[in-house]
């Protein structure tokens, strides 16, 4: 027992040793530009944000619809959408594997372990906050414009360009936040991209495996990246809000 | 604006046996009254009358269980364009610049130059200065009158208003008591509801006074001030609670 406590202690000392150093050559990775390391930050960027524009494309008129519409079972695919805004990214991974993989619905397609795949298993992801952000918010705008709007002939799907554009800045927020979520998860991108070098390696499964392998320079370095994205993101949709803030008087 | 001789008119409308019902209440019973062209004609009464109820009905924004809204021309449009407005009691602004409000207006009833007339509509209310402030951001004064300017840039022969004045201070509501003076002494009829007496004084020329969901009051304003017929009336008027 003694003995164990020490060893962990010791290794403690070297791995802290190490991280200073990998430190250093993380920020060498960054400020060099390093083509594989800009290579990884590339695609990882470019899966997210196709992700984000997918689900918008989805989203925004489905969470439009669900504002407006009566309908029964309204109220349980609501809750249903709530909940999916919580849905586990390895789960979300699972589902969009079983889709894609040879014996599923899609698997002739052959876009298992493609970035399409990844972004596929994003979009999943992101597509319940979307939808519910765009629902909540155009329901809101709706109780206070729909007479107004009304009078003007604007009911119905009229009335949505209207209700899209006052909801922006929340819209926004929401997308925001959707990214956020896909940039940061690791677990459906893993699963359904295979996490091949050069291919469908992003930032969070290189950060996953190279800490595994114990080469923490590249590791660091991604997960610099990485928060400096999430304080843009964050900054962002601090922006946004206080801009909408203004507009909402 | 003002609609040119020969041209067609939506006036006079002829409101007809009105019936509304919520949850089993009887919230409008038998309304009738025929509104001709020109002139502000005031509707009043208590809390709950019903005053609110029957601009909406007139617009079209909710459907009677019985009666009906009759318009001079077809539905209350012409060419295709509604031609009455209105304006709601909580003015609504859209989270946009105040001109980008009035082109909001315009562009969904598809009014030709809509640049032009949203800068006009502004020059004439003196919300020039504000153009492109938030909307939401005005006062109340000006929020109304941004709403007004709104409904006038539609060119409404009709302009109904939900108590243009409820919320603001002594100022703004002269503001308002002018503009509405102004709009009808250039020929657009008006159907506004109130709770000042005053200003019913001031601006109207014929009341009508709902009770309990019933019309019980139809008269020039000089009558129903000195000699209303009905016992609800009186009491409405010495200030006694009616139910």
């Amino acid at each position: 027992m003694q003995k164990l406590l020490f060893d962990v202690k010791v290794s403690h000392y070297i791995v802290s040793m190490d991280a200073l150093g990998a430190m250093q050559a993380a920020i060498g990775l960054v400020v060099t530009f390093d083509p594989q390391f800009l290579q990884i930050v590339g695609l990882s960027l470019r899966v997210t944000l196709t992700a984000v524009l997918l689900a918008a494309l989805i989203g925004l008129p489905l969470g439009a619809w669900l504002a407006l519409s009566r309908f029964r079972g309204r109220a349980a695919l609501i809750v249903l959408i709530n909940g999916l805004m919580g849905l586990p990214p390895v789960v979300a991974g699972l589902f969009v594997f079983l889709l894609l993989s040879r014996s599923g619905p899609l698997g002739p397609l052959g876009l298992l372990f493609t970035p399409t795949a990844m972004v596929i298993a994003q979009t999943v992801l992101v597509l319940p906050i979307v939808i519910a952000l765009t629902r909540g918010t155009l329901e809101e705008l709706w109780q206070e414009y729909r007479e107004h709007l009304t009078s003007l002939g604007l009911s119905g799907w009229r009335a949505v360009p209207t209700l899209l554009w006052d909801g922006r800045f929340a819209l926004a927020t929401g997308l925001l936040a959707g990214f956020g979520r896909a940039s940061a998860e690791v677990g459906a991108v893993l699963i359904v991209g295979g996490n091949i070098a050069n291919y469908t390696r992003t930032m969070t499964t290189t950060i996953a495996l190279e800490t595994s392998k114990g080469d923490l320079p590249l590791a660091l370095g991604l997960g610099l990246v990485l928060m400096a994205l999430t304080l843009a993101i964050n900054a962002a949709g601090y922006a946004a809000s206080r801009v909408g803030a203004r507009f909402a008087g | 604006m003002t609609p040119m001789l020969g041209m067609p008119s939506i006036l006079p409308l002829a409101v007809n046996g009105l019936v509304l019902e919520r949850e089993g209440r009887r919230l409008l019973d038998d309304v009738s009254f025929t509104l001709p062209r020109g002139g502000v004609t005031a509707l009043i009464g208590p809390n709950g009358a019903g005053k609110s109820l029957t601009l909406r009905l007139c617009h079209g924004l909710i459907r009677p269980e019985g009666g009906s809204v009759g318009w001079n021309v077809g539905d209350g449009r012409i060419a295709g364009r509604l031609r009455h407005a209105m304006v709601f009691q909580r003015p609504v602004m859209l989270r946009r610049s105040v001109r980008a409000n009035l082109l909001h207006a315009l562009e969904a009833l598809s009014f030709d130059r809509p640049a032009n007339r949203a800068d006009v509509a502004l020059a004439r209310f003196g919300l020039s200065d504000l153009a492109a402030r938030p909307a939401r951001l005005l006062s109340g004064g000006e929020q109304q009158r941004l709403a007004i300017a709104r409904a006038w840039a539609l060119e409404p022969e009709l302009l109904m208003l939900d108590e243009p004045s409820a919320h603001l201070d002594p100022g703004a509501t002269r503001q308002i008591e002018q503009i509405i003076s102004a709009l009808a002494a250039e020929g657009m009829t008006i159907l506004m509801t109130t709770h000042d007496l005053g200003q019913v004084r001031r601006l109207a020329a014929r009341v009508l006074f709902l009770h309990a969901g019933r019309l019980r009051e139809d008269a020039p304003v000089d009558r129903f001030f000195q000699a209303p017929v009905s016992p609800e009336a009186r009491a409405f008027l010495a200030g006694d609670l009616l139910w």
